[in-house]
């Protein structure tokens, strides 16, 4: 990140570059990033060094800084038999069902509350909205009856990828960030828009979301790792070892399997999400404090 | 893409043409009615999944508390549901242990991040680095982070992570998950490590747009660093510590992979079961959905309750 230099924070600039307060500010420094590195990196390297050692030296007292004896057929046989492949494709499945599931129907949601502003819009939003405060867990059991049975169409939806799907789609924190973005649209290209003839379609696809990039990047991110990280409801509708998904998959496993491999598979489960951060990690901390801050 | 422009003389067509053309157009009625529909056609589909997934579903779990299906017959049963859960002899420690990891989360869990926040804005450099580090376990999938604390952080023999350094400075040794009065704290910590990148990136944002002038105007009256902090960092940010309070007031209510991976569910003498666990158990173990669903009703009005309170308090100091 760029230094934000000119903007005064806490302590001023001149206190930290000088005498005492530069010795100061250098020393913590030092130690908060050591600090952090140790809290926030070390049980990273942990997991991953730890699955490479053998069963005795795991149980050695005192712990072992690297593993002694390499053995990395912790991770072929995680690999092999949890299969991974399938539960890390199953996951990435749901996960890019429910990007494009969520990028089309919130974003044209959210066209329409900004733009279009049909009758009645505000207490859909409204109603929207109010679901941000319901905690998922209470809603939990009806949702589970409700995906079994759908009501008027009597379809169960257990093992069906719209089982997760189509639920991630009713996201009221999606809706409210692609909203605000496109509140910041001036009306006036909607209006030139509209002279040219264009159709609401036509402007939401040819201007509203060329515009909307990085929003919409967020928006993907955050359905691409909701996805990956959820846990109970994958683990409800998901029942069959067929379509389950890799931290269920893990989760079914461990009670039959040598403690090492099952942190080798968790060190492979958490791989493509901590590659998706590294590389997004900009926009994911960009969209993450628009959403709350100015709000 | 079947794309139908709709020619823009359509809008006058079967009116005469008006001899003041300078004159604003009224909107017809057809045409009005014509923009609502296609308003709301964009918004059909997050509608419906809306009320399939959320709405619904929100007014049924209340409908099933009252209820009781056996054999495919839904019956009404009044109370019946409440009070079968009440009895419950797990009930009333699952409540104690939520509210208890509630109360270490807010201190531990809400404080943290907020200094964390504090020193990380201070810094001129590795700023970048230090945030990167501290949202990273978010973006862990929590079984993966919860088996590595279970089995190598955790571990209650002199082998475990924790244990080794306890015993390397000198300090006692815990059985951590073994033993019933660690359970919560121990989970705290698991939790804090996996969730706080995401409070101490927006109290940075929120720290970013506080006036430097003000520090300046208190630097000059000369208040001090924590006087600084209490009289200028917090009346200054004190929304979206409010906010977050409550947004984590409402996270660790349900509190549910934790206890499952760490504590196996209801850990050592039922010092790991949450309520929302209890919801999970009843629900998909004991096949009692309708008091599954009462439960999840009382967590919802003890929600309201807290909401309330806050409601009231942050009218008050306004």
């Amino acid at each position: 990140m760029a230094q934000e230099s000119g903007t005064r924070t806490l302590i001023s600039q001149a206190q930290l570059s000088r005498g005492r307060g530069r010795i100061i500010y250098w020393t913590l420094l030092v130690v908060v990033v050591t600090g952090f590195t140790l809290v926030f990196l070390g049980p990273l390297y942990w997991m991953v060094t730890g699955a490479l050692k053998s069963g005795q030296e795991i149980a050695q007292t005192p712990p072992t800084l690297f593993p002694k004896d390499p053995q990395p057929q912790n991770y072929i046989d995680a690999w092999n038999n949890l299969e991974l492949a399938k539960l890390l494709f199953n996951t990435f499945y749901y996960a890019i069902g429910a990007v494009l599931f969520q990028l089309v129907f919130d974003a044209a949601a959210a066209y329409s509350l900004s733009k279009l502003r049909p009758i009645f819009g505000n207490v859909i939003l409204a109603l929207m909205l109010g679901t941000l405060m319901i905690p998922a867990m209470v809603l939990i059991v009806p949702q589970y009856v409700t995906v079994i049975d759908l009501p008027i169409a009597h379809i169960n939806l257990l093992d069906s990828p719209f089982a997760i799907w189509l639920p991630l789609v009713a996201n009221a924190f999606n809706i409210f960030l692609l909203k605000r973005f496109f509140d910041s649209i001036p009306e006036e290209l909607m209006a030139a828009a509209l002279v040219d003839g264009a159709t609401p379609l036509r402007t939401l696809w040819s201007i509203i979301l060329p515009m909307s990039r990085p929003i919409l990047g967020v928006v993907a991110i955050l359905a691409m790792t909701a996805v990956w990280k959820d846990f109970l409801w994958p683990k409800l509708v998901m029942p069959s070892p067929q379509t389950r998904t890799v931290s269920v998959g893990i989760y079914s496993f461990a009670g039959g399997t040598p403690m090492n491999v099952v942190i080798a598979a968790s060190v492979i489960a958490a791989i493509p999400t901590v590659i998706v951060f590294l590389i997004f990690q900009r926009n994911i901390m960009s969209g993450l404090t628009t959403g709350s801050l100015k709000g | 893409m079947a794309i139908t422009t709709v020619p823009p003389t359509s809008r006058t067509a079967g009116r005469p043409p008006s001899p003041y053309p300078a004159r604003p157009q009224r909107t017809s009625l057809g045409r009005k009615v014509r923009d609502n529909l296609t308003g709301h056609a964009f918004l059909i589909g997050a509608v419906l999944c809306f009320v399939v997934f959320s709405w619904y579903p929100m007014v049924r779990g209340i409908v099933m508390s009252f209820q009781r299906t056996r054999r495919g017959e839904t019956t009404w049963v009044g109370w019946d549901n409440y009070s079968r859960i009440l009895a419950d002899p797990s009930f009333w420690p699952a409540w104690q242990n939520t509210l208890y990891f509630t109360v270490l989360a807010l201190v531990v869990g809400y404080a943290v991040p907020f200094f964390v926040a504090i020193l990380l804005n201070e810094f001129r450099h590795a700023k970048g680095y230090l945030r990167i580090l501290v949202y990273l376990p978010v973006m862990l999938p929590p079984a993966s982070a919860l088996y590595l604390f279970k089995f190598y952080a955790y571990d209650p023999s002199d082998a475990g992570l924790f244990n080794a350094i306890l015993k390397a400075l000198h300090l006692p040794t815990s059985q951590w998950m073994q033993s019933p009065d660690m359970t919560m704290p121990a989970m705290v910590i698991a939790s804090t490590w996996m969730n706080m990148g995401g409070a101490v990136l927006i109290y940075l944002a929120s720290l970013q747009s506080i006036p430097g002038e003000l520090y300046e105007a208190a630097e000059l009256d000369g208040a001090g660093i924590w006087r600084r902090i209490r009289h200028v960092t917090i009346p200054q940010t004190r929304l979206i510590l409010a906010l977050l309070a409550m947004i984590q007031i409402v996270a660790t209510m349900q509190l549910f992979i934790e206890p499952l991976i760490l504590a196996n569910g209801a850990g050592a003498e039922d010092s790991a079961t949450t309520v929302a666990y209890l919801i999970y158990q009843h629900g998909f173990f004991q096949n009692d959905l309708n008091g599954a669903a009462a439960v999840g009703v009382i967590m919802l009005v003890v929600l309201a309750g807290f909401s309330a309170v806050y409601l009231r308090l942050s009218a008050k100091q306004d």
